[in-house]
């Protein structure tokens, strides 16, 4: 098993190779840094988050109708007055490639954890307290604004709601959201109280993370390793 | 004379379990029927299926007359049956009580001067004129039942199904809203746990037990009784 057990080695070794692959400019690494994700993913014996990609891939072809038209060079294709760039396709294929290679590392390392054990993974790699605690908080509450905002939409609907594109839809969705934050807000108040009544004085008190076992250091150099060749080999 | 609501043999289950196995029922126009049963009974399930916010997986259920299982053929009846939520927060979302009040009848069609007489008419009607400026989220929850219902009464249906109406309601909230439910002919079906209230205003009582409804019997008898309550002294 290669992956770290240790979350924060997860989260550092994730973060540290999508940061290099970021700056991958050529094609090939940009590919191998796709093949090295799959690898990773064969060698930890996860099936591929299929759902998730097929939401990023969606969002990508954005890239490949918009890139070709508005990077200069060799025009390859014509659409009456606009040229789509040889160079333009290049750059989709190659940001493609990063973005998923990224998000394909991400899933594996740290998708599908407790938001509670990520937050204090983080607080343990010394993210500030009030950021690790608004994490938390919205990981917390976000399926109970999820349902308000199903049944506030219910009663909508009872009352003989349909969305048309008129402004009484655009109003009513527009007091839909605020209400939802106008609730969101004096939830956290309340949220707040009961936390100060328990005796929450600002700083959450967590017990020290247990160290990481060498095992997990291996695993962690291995894979910014090979994130950082593959970006040594781009940029040779 | 047709029946207003029909359901016959409504199965629906949720998550695996059966909440309404073989329910039946009939609402007749002028009607008050009243359901009865414990926590967790599937009441409120009951009467989403009955606007189609859930769906039953078998069964049927006739909206004045007509079959509902589509969706458009909900929405066609959904003006006609005024639904009072159980949380009044879920209904109320526009910021002013005047505004929430209007939304029903600008969905079915009026103009926003129509929309807004009619809603300044529905809250004097029901006592509450004096709430027509006040945000919705910072009302009392007596007050809140009573804005919600004037939402439903806005838009003139021809049934209301109550769920829970005097929950969290003070007395004197609480006596406008009886006021408002004995001022209103059309049929309703109500769904409560406060028997003083049930013994009221309903005309007849179904229980629902297991999935299934059965006749219920109405009865008032006087008890010799004490209870404590509190005067100004």
């Amino acid at each position: 098993m290669i992956l770290p057990g240790d979350l924060r080695l997860r989260l550092a070794a994730a973060f540290v190779a999508v940061a290099l692959w970021s700056q991958l400019a050529g094609l090939a690494p940009a590919l191998l840094a796709v093949l090295l994700a799959l690898a990773l993913f064969a060698l930890a014996r996860q099936p591929l988050p299929w759902r998730r990609l097929l939401h990023l891939e969606a969002f990508l072809l954005l890239l490949f109708v918009t890139l070709p038209f508005t990077i200069e060079g060799h025009p390859v294709l014509s659409l009456g007055p606009l040229d789509a760039s040889a160079e333009g396709f290049a750059r989709a294929f190659v940001l493609a490639a990063k973005v998923t290679a990224s998000v394909l590392l991400i899933a594996l390392l740290i998708g599908g954890r407790e938001p509670l054990h990520l937050g204090r993974a983080l607080a343990g790699l010394g993210l500030p307290e009030p950021l690790v605690r608004l994490f938390i908080a919205t990981a917390r509450y976000i399926g109970v604004i999820g349902a308000e905002a199903r049944r506030l939409r219910d009663a909508m609907r009872a009352r003989g709601f349909r969305p048309r594109s008129n402004l009484h839809t655009w109003r009513s969705y527009g007091y839909l959201v605020g209400m939802l934050l106008v609730r969101a807000l004096d939830r956290a108040d309340r949220v707040e109280d009961a936390m100060r009544l328990r005796g929450f004085t600002g700083r959450y008190p967590r017990a020290p993370l247990p160290a990481p076992v060498p095992a997990d250091w291996v695993g962690a150099a291995l894979i910014t390793g090979a994130a950082a060749l593959t970006l040594i080999w781009d940029k040779l | 004379m047709t029946d207003l609501i029909r359901l016959t043999d409504l199965d629906l289950a949720r998550d695996g379990r059966a909440v309404l196995s073989g329910a039946s029922l009939a609402l007749a126009p002028g009607e008050r029927l009243a359901i009865v049963g414990a926590n967790g009974a599937g009441k409120t399930t009951l009467l989403r299926a009955i606007v189609g916010l859930e769906r039953a997986q078998a069964g049927e259920v006739a909206l004045f007359g007509n079959p509902a299982t589509r969706e458009a053929d909900f929405r066609a009846a959904r003006p006609r049956i005024g639904f009072l939520f159980q949380d009044s927060d879920d209904q109320l979302f526009c910021p002013s009580v005047l505004e929430d009040v209007a939304f029903g009848p600008l969905n079915t069609g009026l103009g926003p001067g129509e929309a807004n007489a009619r809603a300044a008419t529905t809250l004097d009607r029901l006592g509450i004129a004096h709430l027509a400026e006040r945000f919705t989220h910072r009302l009392s929850g007596g007050e809140k039942r009573l804005v919600c219902l004037a939402g439903l009464l806005a838009m003139e249906p021809e049934v209301l199904l109550l769920d829970e109406p005097t929950n969290g309601v003070d007395a004197a909230n609480g006596a406008r809203l009886a006021a408002a439910l004995a001022a209103y002919d059309g049929a309703m079906i109500l769904v409560s746990h406060d028997d003083v209230f049930v013994a009221a205003f309903a005309t007849r009582a179904m229980i629902l037990a297991e999935g299934r409804l059965a006749p219920g019997e109405i009865h008032d008898h006087p008890h010799l009784h004490r209870h404590p309550h509190i005067h100004p002294a």
